[in-house]
């Protein structure tokens, strides 16, 4: 009958927790991989709009982000939508000092494969982002994209 | 003479080290995959040339004005008819007046002649039209050429486009339905 007799005032015995940080450190490895640092603090609301027919950007080093939206702060800067480079609020006229900058920053090989990336709130006029998609033009910078969210159009 | 034991170093606080900067690069970074739809800009034109001189069956005009409406060829549209149209439109109609010319093309990569269409879209919007219905009229023009690479693909490799991998298939078909969106200079109509 001794079998069935239960341990008693032993206490249970304690988990042995010395292979948690290496589970830890396999998930943190595995964050750093599939992510990317954010690289600016948006200043512009950018609520894609969503698409179907999208493509994945490849190589995103390659990849210059220009925003373009009402801003955050509505209170301060008002509502109609404002382009953003950086870190900072830009006008039409900063555009290609932006294009030649985002250019030296890479390498000479690398240079005919930059895409820009106009992330563009869907509510924007489209006034201001063809005066984007011309100063583009003029400075060089063809290969655009529009970025969307995939899923299906849906009309607000 | 005893061999002195090391002490044990207490790895106990490891863990939260590593919890620290696990939710540290949690909160610092983004994981969303960039999707978009990507199209080249015609380089800029510096000295007033003369507009080439297209024919007007080759062109398939599409307006959005500032109230999001369409007009395709003339006519108001609907925006669920313009994949339609555009399949419609760039698939070879030889013979057929009131369609695109055709021309024959060579395709490298398959060694064979093909008939392909002439046919370009012109987009047109106004400086009002929103963000929203841009994207929703390049959406559809896309995937009205998206469906004919995919009917190519069917035709020639029994797969869709988008299924196939290797990189000299892509270039045929990419080679065989040219994406020809061309975008007008733009133009104030409506105001803002």
């Amino acid at each position: 009958m001794s079998r069935f007799k239960t341990k008693k005032g032993k206490g249970s015995p304690a988990i042995n927790t010395s292979s948690l940080p290496d589970i830890i450190f396999m998930l943190l490895f595995f964050f750093m991989v599939t992510t990317v640092m954010r690289e600016v603090t948006l200043k512009v609301k950018t609520k894609l709009p969503q698409a179907t027919e999208v493509q994945k950007l490849e190589r995103k080093s390659l990849v210059s982000y220009i925003y373009i939206g009402p801003p955050v702060k509505s209170a301060l800067y008002g509502t109609n939508s404002r382009i953003q480079l950086n870190d900072t609020f830009a006008t039409i006229d900063n555009i290609q000092e932006f294009v030649a900058k985002e250019r030296e920053d890479r390498d000479e090989a690398d240079k005919k494969f930059i895409t820009t990336s106009l992330k563009v709130d869907g509510l924007t006029k489209m006034g201001i982002v063809t005066d984007v998609k011309q100063e583009l033009r003029k400075a060089g910078a063809l290969k655009i994209n529009y970025s969307t969210r995939k899923g299906k159009a849906e009309k607000r | 003479m005893a061999k002195k034991v090391p002490p044990e170093i207490n790895a106990g606080s490891m863990a939260d080290i590593a919890f620290l900067l696990l939710i540290f690069f949690l909160v610092t970074t983004t994981m969303d995959v960039d999707t978009g739809i990507t199209r080249k800009l015609p380089p800029p034109v510096e000295t007033e040339t003369p507009d080439n001189e297209v024919n007007n069956r080759n062109v398939l005009k599409v307006l959005v004005n500032n109230q999001d409406r369409l007009l395709i060829d003339g006519k108001p549209g609907d925006i669920n008819q313009l994949r339609y149209k555009v399949v419609d439109f760039i698939t070879p109609h030889p013979g057929d007046d009131t369609y695109p010319e055709v021309t024959t093309k060579h395709i490298d990569q398959l060694n064979i002649d093909i008939p392909i269409s002439k046919g370009i879209v012109s987009l047109k919007n106004d400086r009002g039209t929103s963000y929203d219905m841009y994207i929703r009229v390049q959406n559809e023009l896309a995937a009205g050429f998206n469906e004919l690479k995919d009917r190519f693909a069917m035709e020639m490799y029994k797969q869709k486009y988008s299924q196939l991998i290797d990189k000299d298939k892509i270039d045929a078909v990419n080679a065989a339905v040219p994406v020809a969106i061309s975008e007008a200079e733009p133009e104030d109509i409506g105001g803002k």
